[in-house]
């Protein structure tokens, strides 16, 4: 048994025993779980996958005279933010688009340039177009504002997820008879291809299966830089059906993270384009796990084949909202690059990026190896199992019956 | 016996001609058509798979260049550009050659083989980052 304040201690003196998520496999197959929890103290995890439910917020600074965004309407590079709020503070949200962009009118639309593009354009430190429709007050009188700015100048950039780092999430097959275009890739007709979203045995919330350590306020490696998890994230899904190792067999977890955007970097943040979806940003998550325990270890030891994930048809299933699964397979498999479905081979695509998971888990380890990252206390606990919670449809209401 | 993929450059003096029906009957070549087109300032461009003795592929080549045509080799004009790259992978399973494929099943890091890459163009719009440009100078 080991404290977090013990671990700390040993990452300020550089003694700290720090192996990423894929290490610790061996580790534990060599030494046993007894004496891996003893020697080891951290075992960092990443991932780098498209997450739509992302954006960020910033303060512009005030104009003279005055400007009220609020109410108005508030565009960067053409693509709208959100000014719903006070004078000079605006969000984009990764999957915004330009009002003339033609979206799905031919189909499969392009969607070249989004939110997540212009977050990703701040964070390489290029300027970016602001304009500004106001209406004006006695307070704030100014109508209009068409500018340059950059996150240098801004007072507060501010990476802000509701839902990131899916714990699980399904491999996407087409059964129909024409290409799809999904949030999980073109899906080639008749099971011409299936494309899995999951970086496994590195993924956060799959080494972490209960949320023991991971909780809010957890320090965490948000896109290039540190941020915090600040609550669970939406559609957060404990109660998904469970192997008996504890992960997960079907979408599960997610956190809400937050961090200063501007100590991010490019490499860990990137607007993405889905042929016929729309645009999405890609977001590099890492989470340190303190070996408290032999038990808190021994999930942390999990993978690929361990690690199961539902086959599901996005051209009918996922659409229309049925809970039918096409089959079960391991991420093992799935990195085979090729997986069985209704006994035809399968060719697999990753979306989520496991070299640069890899890469994340390697960072942060190094960052806690040099003592430049301390482990963190969770505030309080994300919902287990054993909260209940229901992920509830909608239960519509129509408030025009008559059509 | 070799091939080669090779990307032929018609000026507009030669849209009209037979040139590629004499690679056969000349020069002995088997070919495959990978992509034919004409720009709006009706200049030819035509991708080739060309298969054959290898000095008869070289006689052809140069016989195509005598007569105005430009011919360069097929890989130069598929970039992908690596900084762009997220390292998902959504490539590999559309690519119907495995010239983008997986470099090492450990890392799943992505690469590219421009030899088997038969310009296609299937990965272009798949590609979440649009990493993939191709040039058709």
């Amino acid at each position: 048994m080991k404290t977090i304040a013990e671990i700390n201690e040993k990452i300020k003196k550089g003694q700290a025993v720090v192996v990423n998520a894929e290490e610790i496999i061996e580790i534990v197959e060599k030494k046993g779980i007894s004496a891996a929890a003893k020697e080891v103290d951290v075992v960092t995890t990443g991932t780098f996958g498209p997450m739509c439910s992302s954006g960020a917020y910033f303060n512009f600074g005030h104009t003279k005279p005055k400007t009220k965004a609020g109410g108005g309407t508030a565009y960067l590079n053409s693509v709208p933010a959100y000014a719903g709020w006070a004078a000079v503070d605006l969000y984009i949200g990764a999957t915004a688009l330009p009002d003339d962009d033609p979206r799905n009118k031919i189909h499969p639309g392009e969607f070249a340039y989004g939110g997540a593009h212009v977050i990703e354009d701040l964070v390489a430190g290029k300027d970016v177009r602001m304009q500004i429709t106001a209406y004006g007050t006695d307070c704030y009188p100014r109508k209009h504002l068409d500018t340059w700015i950059n996150i240098k100048d801004l007072n507060e950039a501010v990476l802000f997820n509701t839902r990131n780092a899916y714990q699980n999430y399904n491999v996407a097959v087409n059964l129909s008879g024409k290409t799809i275009y999904t949030y999980l890739g073109t899906l080639k007709p008749n099971l011409g291809n299936a494309n899995y979203c999951s970086a496994g045995q590195l993924s956060p919330l799959l080494n972490d299966p209960f949320y023991k350590t991971v909780g809010i306020g957890t320090r965490i490696f948000l896109g290039g830089g540190i941020g915090y998890v600040a609550w669970q994230g939406t559609q957060h899904n404990p109660n998904a059906p469970r192997l008996e190792n504890g992960v997960p067999k079907r979408p599960a977890g997610t956190l809400a993270v937050i961090g200063d955007l501007k100590q991010m970097e490019r490499r860990y943040l990137r607007g993405v384009s889905f042929v016929g979806y729309g645009t999405t940003l890609n977001v590099g998550i890492g989470l340190p796990i303190p070996i408290l325990n032999e038990e808190i270890l021994k999930y942390t030891a999990v993978k690929d084949s361990d690690i199961l994930a539902a086959v599901v048809d996005y051209s009918e299933a996922y659409p229309t909202g049925k809970p039918e699964v096409l089959g079960e397979v391991n991420y093992s498999q799935l990195k085979s690059g090729e997986i069985e479905v209704k006994g035809k081979k399968v060719p697999t695509s990753g979306i989520s990026s496991y070299s640069r998971a890899l890469e994340i888990a390697n960072t942060l380890k190094d960052w806690i190896k040099k003592g430049k990252f301390l482990l963190t206390e969770k505030v309080t606990d994300l919902p287990g199992p054993e909260a209940g919670i229901q992920f509830k449809p909608l239960t519509e209401r129509p408030a025009r019956p008559e059509e | 016996m070799s091939s080669s993929k090779i990307v032929l450059n018609f000026p507009k003096k030669l849209i009209d001609q037979p040139i590629v029906y004499k690679l056969i009957k000349d020069f002995d070549l088997k070919f495959n058509i990978l992509k034919a087109s004409i720009t709006p300032d009706a200049e030819g461009i035509m991708v080739l798979d060309l298969d054959g003795d290898k000095k008869k592929i070289e006689e052809g080549i140069k016989y195509l260049k005598d007569q105005g045509v430009r011919v360069e080799p097929l890989s130069k004009d598929i970039k992908v550009d690596w900084e762009k790259c997220v390292q998902c992978g959504a490539c590999v399973s559309i690519c119907p050659t495995s010239a983008l494929y997986i470099k090492d099943k450990k890392t799943m890091e992505v690469a590219f083989d421009p030899e088997k890459c038969i310009a296609c163009e299937l990965c272009i719009r798949p590609c979440p980052p649009r990493a993939i440009e191709v040039h058709y100078k």
